[in-house]
């Protein structure tokens, strides 16, 4: 008897076939944002606390209005010097005696902030503001204190928070990650994020 | 002279096409493989702002979504203009909130109820009285973890109409 050789099975449609799929997955495909700025509320307390007395100078207030705009310490400001208004604000150090911040690069204005510490930002928007220009500021602000932060890392160990957090976070990271959170919170502690916000 | 001109068939010999599905295929997978498929319908427009001080979120299972933003164009005509807030796949009014949370938190398990995390996708063109609300509401609820979703960019895309 002779072999028979087994038929080819024609693949020329397979292609029509993984098009359609694709087309399919294509169609009902939407690439999910997983991205955002993080952030905390205040918890309520309902103890009546006296709340602590805070220096005038020692807060930054910025206030957008119902046509988006930004009034900061009083003054109309645009946008983009926001970020270099914070900046300044915060890293002041203005302080002396116990007040005083040794790592400070500001003006030491005795009219501004005492030290990073205690210096406050101090946000208000009204109910009318644009969601997008309340992003656009809260972004502005921790864009500030991310700056601060990113430039004392530098100073102390020569690399950027960001490189920092990486590196904690990878699990293929060799070296001591105590040291390195230590390191991380030491920052987070020079410069705490104090944002407030105005109900 | 008639060694040199042994093919002569004129015609042209086909592609091969048979690695076609392979190429076809391997783009399957890839979409596949970085699609998330959306779990809710959205009844309100979602057009998130955008930031460049960003972080990733982890742990998709540890966040619970709250929309808000217009409805869309479909329901305007029967939900109006103003912006309302969607919880999973319904409209909802801000005493929803409270119970949406909790039957969240009793979802998850004991130990990760702290991990769990509120990401609000607000539309850029909503008012901040609706999302500041929101954000009381939570913190009556005690979710104080919140995360502003926004696109990768940067802020000046914002202002533009």
């Amino acid at each position: 008897m002779a072999k028979r050789s087994a038929p080819e099975v024609n693949a020329g449609s397979m292609a029509d076939i993984a098009f359609l799929l694709l087309i399919f997955f294509l169609v009902t495909t939407t690439i999910e944002v997983d991205t955002g700025l993080n952030r905390k509320l205040p918890p309520i307390d309902d103890e009546q606390v006296e709340p602590p007395v805070i220096k005038e100078k020692n807060i930054f207030t910025v206030y957008i209005n119902k046509f988006n705009q930004l009034l900061v310490e009083d003054e109309i400001m645009e946008l983009e010097d926001l970020r270099k208004s914070a900046v300044a604000f915060l890293d002041n150090g203005g302080g002396s005696g116990v007040d005083a911040c040794t790592y400070c690069k500001g003006k030491r204005d005795p009219k501004s902030s005492d030290n990073p510490d205690k210096a406050i930002i101090s946000l208000k928007n009204d109910r009318e503001t644009k969601y997008a220009t309340y992003i656009s500021v809260q972004n502005e602000l921790v864009a500030a204190y991310n700056q601060l932060r990113d430039r004392r890392a530098m100073e102390l160990y020569g690399k950027s928070l960001l490189e920092l957090e990486a590196n904690y976070n990878d699990v293929n990271w060799i070296g001591n990650k105590d040291n390195l959170k230590e390191k991380i919170e030491k920052i987070k502690i020079e410069y705490p994020q104090k944002l407030s916000e105005v109900q | 002279m008639a060694k040199f001109n042994k093919k002569k068939s004129g015609d042209l010999p086909a592609i091969n096409t048979a690695s076609l599905p392979d190429i076809v295929f391997m783009l399957l997978f890839f979409f596949m493989v970085a699609t998330t498929m959306r779990e809710t319908t959205l009844v309100v427009k979602n057009k998130l702002p955008f930031a460049d001080q960003v972080e990733k979120l982890d742990k998709k299972d540890l966040i619970m979504y709250i929309y808000i933003g217009e409805p869309t164009e479909a329901l305007q005509s029967k939900f109006g203009k103003e912006s309302r807030i969607q919880l999973n796949d319904k409209f909802a009014d801000l005493s929803d909130i409270r119970a949406f949370v909790a039957s969240e938190r009793a979802s998850k398990r004991e130990e990760l109820v702290p991990f769990l995390t509120v990401a609000l996708k607000v539309d850029e063109n909503a008012n901040m009285g609706l999302v500041g609300d929101v954000k009381q509401e939570l913190r009556k609820e005690n979710a104080l973890k919140i995360n502003y979703t926004t696109k990768k960019g940067d802020v000046s895309e914002n202002r533009k109409k």
